[in-house]
């Protein structure tokens, strides 16, 4: 059993990987990966049931990042749970790389499906989480949205769709980091009650804080438990979370830190120069 | 009496067939009385997958099935599958996940339901997107066997079949003469060649009857498959004939026409014309009066020949 404190410290090393892919890169968007790395690091070592060294394992649970854009945070995990070395990060945008701008499923062990353009991760959770059904297989699905990503309308087609087939092996975790490409959320699209909106949807939903790793581990066991039709969670989080100057800050939703930003988050991440 | 059958029908009796396979599986978007799906639905209600009024959302669902191993068959009607483009493009086609999609009521023929209803684009944009087959059957047989080859790609499709009742023109013919990728010569002459598709094949023979009144041979293709083009027939007839006549109930840009063109522009250059829907919309009559109003009939397809030969 993984401890939380074991938990904070991958998840601390994932934020040097993401700060690092994105500042070699001089491109890509650190802001949802910090957001989402306190999630991916406990979903894939406390719950997934896959196998790094057979990453095409056909019983393995799927995890899908529907926020595709986010992939410097799934390449990190990748990399400390063995699909891809941490040299691998550094193809990272680069000509050829298996780390492409978005995660794609041609290119990257261990991504399931070629993400982003946003709304679309949750259809295709629900395709693979039928098929699992038809196989009897208990294997489960897990999507991750980003909460801006909710205003595109597929979204809603695919959460009506999954509880009308009440998928109980579809679990989602929602990553409310309130900014969006522009700006605020409540700026660009106010949402107004999202978790009614999954309840009146049909869903099991509970709200959990985003970057408390005890509270992500309960988030994760309430989607364990609940199989009678799809659940998701709600995770509060703060875009660009563990970087003093990137946090709640739109700015960094798809920037790279300069030379002297990146001295600064290495050393707020513990990394000795 | 010729036998006359919608090459929907064709559709929906392949499925069946199919379903011997247990990784058949069956999509729909509320309009499975309508593509004909809807007798798989009712053979194997277990491994069909209502999907509501959400096309963007079957496709992609789909696309989950298929990269768990299923063999998905997702259908609506042709303009419908439209609004899903890009879930075809980024989900299906870019991964290359076996997805077959099938839009019917396609084309002007639709009839009565007016130009809503009526797509004229949907051969041009799936063509546009890597890894796709394009395929528009001209009869309910070829439909048939084109829908249950499909089956065994491992590639994404995108197959038109049509609302109202063509002839059945491989009734009585070997089934083994029908492969995707590879047009049927149905009829050999040597003054003109009209490369058809869809319900404009049996129009397209029509043709070449009003063009031997007047002494003229027509060579007649059922180009059924759009993409990948057989252009080493379009390379033949053109060798033969020296001018060539495309027939398509489809917008004159960018569909089998545009395809056709796209090759001898780099090849023969041997004379074209083109006879589609001229870049405008349709609006509701009989299959028949809106084959006449675009101009797509037999009579148009003649004339189109007789201009392509004077161009020689």
């Amino acid at each position: 059993m993984t401890t939380a404190d074991e938990l904070r410290e991958v998840a601390r090393k994932c934020r040097v990987h993401i700060v690092d892919m994105v500042y070699r890169a001089q491109a890509g968007h650190p802001g949802g990966s910090l957001s989402e790395i306190d999630l991916l690091t406990a979903l894939y070592k406390t719950q997934l049931n896959i196998r790094p060294s057979e990453p095409k394992w056909e019983d393995r649970d799927r995890f899908i990042l529907s926020k595709g854009h986010a992939s410097p945070g799934m390449y990190a995990i990748l990399a400390e749970m063995g699909f891809i070395s941490v040299e691998d990060l550094e193809s990272y945008r680069v000509l050829g790389g298996i780390c492409q701008g978005h995660v794609d499923m041609k290119w990257c062990p261990g991504v399931d499906f070629s993400a982003g353009s946003l709304g679309m991760g949750l259809s295709f959770g629900m395709g693979t989480a039928i098929a699992a059904r038809l196989d009897g297989s208990d294997r489960q699905t897990y999507v991750m949205l980003g909460d801006g990503e909710i205003q595109e309308g597929s979204v809603w087609e695919a959460a009506m769709a999954s509880a009308h087939h009440e998928l109980g092996n579809l679990n989602v975790i929602l990553d409310r980091n309130r900014i969006q490409n522009d700006d605020f959320c409540e700026t660009q699209m106010r949402m107004f009650d999202i978790p009614a909106k999954w309840k009146a949807f049909g869903w099991n939903v509970m709200e959990i804080d985003g970057h408390s790793m005890e509270s992500i581990v309960e988030g994760l066991e309430f989607l364990a438990q609940s199989n009678d039709g799809p659940s998701i969670i709600i995770a509060q989080t703060v875009k660009g979370k563990g970087i003093s100057y990137m946090e709640d800050n739109p700015s960094f939703h798809g920037a790279a830190p300069n030379e002297e930003q990146y001295a600064q988050a290495m050393k707020e991440l513990g990394v000795s120069a | 009496m010729t036998k006359m059958e919608a090459t929907r029908d064709g559709y929906g009796q392949a499925l069946l067939e199919l379903a011997d396979n247990e990784k058949i599986v069956v999509l729909e978007a509320d309009l499975g009385k309508s593509t004909k799906s809807l007798h798989f639905r009712k053979a194997h209600p277990e491994r069909t997958v209502s999907c509501g009024i959400g096309e963007q959302n079957m496709l992609l669902v789909a696309a989950g099935m298929a990269a768990s191993g299923y063999i998905p068959f997702a259908s609506t009607f042709a303009i419908f599958t439209e609004r899903a483009f890009e879930q075809m493009r980024n989900g299906v086609a870019r991964p290359n996940l076996p997805v077959h999609l099938c839009g019917s009521h396609g084309g002007t023929h639709t009839g009565t339901d007016g130009s809503s209803a009526q797509s004229i684009e949907d051969l041009a944009i799936y063509r546009t997107l890597p890894n796709v087959t394009v395929i528009h059957p001209s009869d309910s047989v070829s439909t048939r066997v084109l829908t249950k080859q499909l089956a065994a790609s491992s590639s994404p499709s995108y197959m038109r079949t049509a609302r109202n009742k063509t002839p059945v023109l491989y009734d009585d013919v070997g089934e083994d003469i029908i492969q995707i990728g590879k047009g049927i010569e149905l009829q050999n002459g040597s003054d003109v060649a009209i490369i058809a598709c869809g319900v404009l094949v049996s129009e397209a023979l029509k043709a070449a009857d009003l063009l031997a009144i007047e002494g003229i041979h027509a060579t007649v293709i059922d180009m059924h498959t759009i993409k990948p083009l057989d252009t080493k027939l379009i390379d033949v007839v053109s060798e033969r004939c020296g001018s060539l006549v495309t027939a398509e109930d489809h917008s004159i840009i960018g569909g089998l026409g545009g395809a056709v063109a796209e090759h001898l522009s780099t090849t023969s250059g041997t004379p074209l014309e083109r006879v589609g829907v001229n870049d405008r919309f349709g609006e509701s009559g009989q299959a028949h009066e809106m084959l006449e109003l675009m101009g797509l009939n037999a009579a148009h397809i003649a004339l189109a020949a007789k201009k392509s030969i004077s161009r020689k």
